[in-house]
């Protein structure tokens, strides 16, 4: 039986009607169409499925959508300001070149806004720690770490 | 995943008689093992109970020398949680240290006894404090709640509501991490209670949690890391496996004692 579903993505509501097994990052891609959110693993270990539940940072893919009943999530689409301009982090990762293929970069970014909200200072391992959740398969961190440095900075 | 059914019921109670009433429903909390052992087929339940609508199973309360935790709140939350930063730092420390930033917003410390996965970090914190795991029928303390693998005394149909932490005179906490899943190859949570008792709970190395009798007896005479370095764990109380042979377990043992106590000591 679907089960009705409502909740906020990135500050509008939405209305849906799901099958229960629906993943949350399955509706936030084929339902809603919001494909930045990247499906690397599909076990929770990868985070390029990272997003923001009430104001957190989750795996989506490790989480069924009737899960985010009532929630406001945000995805990658939702940090960037009305107008286009690039959210501090996200011009941050061009500026460092935080990116190379840009698969894992989403998820990254998503998890590292959570983790300056939380710590607004960070030291380099606390960045290197706060990031664990998420795998680079280019970079080898090294940039995407000056890239928060600098958003922290606040260049 | 196969289909099931979805309830999301508003209190604890309702929950309880449905999966009281369900064939083989089994209760969501933080879906982090529960969703990815779905998706591989490995859990089939006909019915998932959603504990997410319920507000009385999230919250941390002080109540006397215990700090109460509900089962729903997040291992997040108890790792940022003032009082319990303040009164049971090695507990929020190990909350601090599983997996990563998105597991622990997910999370519950609920879902995590219930699993008890051999290798989790709450049930050496819930075993080496000697906390009482309060649930929808009753209170169970934790040297009888942990059965082994994956066991625990829960009933079918019975619901964690919350844990009840005894606050130590001190406590710590120390970890060998997997490198990738941060998941234990060997914990070891000590604590002094305010009488001088000691318990030692070892997660990682076996079929599930368990007290050590050596460590305990040698820190019970000297609350020391020398003292907790000296005891030589055999091998045979430990698995071996991909990750760690049993005799590197073992010896993991002694040393991760050593640093929980040092931790203690603060
Ligand atoms: C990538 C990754 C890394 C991880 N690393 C670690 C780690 O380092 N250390 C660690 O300890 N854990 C780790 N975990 C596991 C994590 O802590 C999970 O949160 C935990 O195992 C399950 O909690 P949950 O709230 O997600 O429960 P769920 O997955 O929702 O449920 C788990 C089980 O508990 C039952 N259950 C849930 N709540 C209750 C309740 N209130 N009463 C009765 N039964 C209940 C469910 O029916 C189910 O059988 C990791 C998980 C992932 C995905
Ligand atoms: S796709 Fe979700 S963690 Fe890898
Ligand atoms: S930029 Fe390619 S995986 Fe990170």
């Amino acid at each position: 039986m679907n089960v009705k579903l409502s909740l906020k993505v990135n500050g509008k509501a939405v209305e849906a009607d799901v099958d229960p097994r629906t993943l949350l990052v399955q509706f936030l891609r084929d339902h809603l169409h919001l494909t930045g959110t990247h499906v690397g693993c599909d076990t929770g270990q990868c985070g390029a499925c990272t997003i923001h539940l009430n104001g957190r940072a989750v795996k989506s893919c490790n989480l069924l959508a009737v899960q985010a009943q009532g929630a406001e999530v945000t995805t990658i689409e939702g940090l960037a300001a009305p107008n286009g301009d690039m959210h501090p982090m996200q011009a941050a990762f061009k500026e460092c070149h935080g990116l190379q293929c840009g698969f894992c970069t989403p998820g990254m970014v998503m998890s590292a806004t959570a983790l300056l909200k939380d710590n607004p200072k960070p030291t380099e391992e606390q960045i290197r720690a706060g990031l664990d959740g998420n795998f680079c398969r280019c970079t080898g961190y090294h940039n995407i770490v000056k890239a928060v440095q600098t958003c922290a900075g606040g260049r | 995943m196969y289909a099931f059914q979805y309830h999301r019921p508003a209190s604890l109670g309702e929950a309880a008689t449905l999966l009281g009433k369900l064939g083989d429903g089994k209760a969501l909390a933080g879906g982090q093992t529960l969703v990815a052992a779905m998706k591989l087929r490995l859990a089939q339940p006909s019915d998932l109970v959603d504990l997410g609508g319920i507000a009385e199973l999230a919250g941390i309360q002080a109540d006397g020398d215990a700090l109460v935790i509900g089962a729903l709140t997040r291992h997040a939350d108890v790792a940022a949680s003032a009082d319990v930063r303040k009164r049971i730092p090695a507990l929020a420390h190990l909350a601090g240290g599983i997996g990563d930033r998105q597991v622990r917003a997910a999370g519950t410390l609920g879902g995590s006894i219930a699993n008890n996965d051999p290798a989790a970090d709450y049930p050496a914190g819930v075993l080496g404090l000697g906390a009482s795991v309060v649930t929808s029928q009753r209170s169970l303390g934790a040297d009888e709640f942990f059965k082994g693998l994956y066991e625990t005394a829960l009933k079918p149909g019975e619901l964690i509501k919350s844990v009840s932490f005894p606050v130590p005179k001190r406590a710590g906490y120390a970890k060998f991490a997997n490198p990738a899943s941060r998941f234990a190859l060997i914990g070891v949570f000590v604590s002094q209670a305010a009488s001088g008792a000691v318990r030692v709970a070892v997660t990682g190395a076996g079929n599930g949690v368990f007290r050590s009798a050596e460590l305990e007896k040698a820190l019970t005479a000297s609350f020391t890391p020398d003292a907790a370095g000296a005891v030589k764990v055999p091998a045979g109380s430990c698995n071996g496996d991909l990750h760690a042979s049993a005799e590197y377990r073992a010896h993991l043992v002694s040393v991760m004692a050593k640093r929980a106590v040092a931790a203690a000591l603060g």
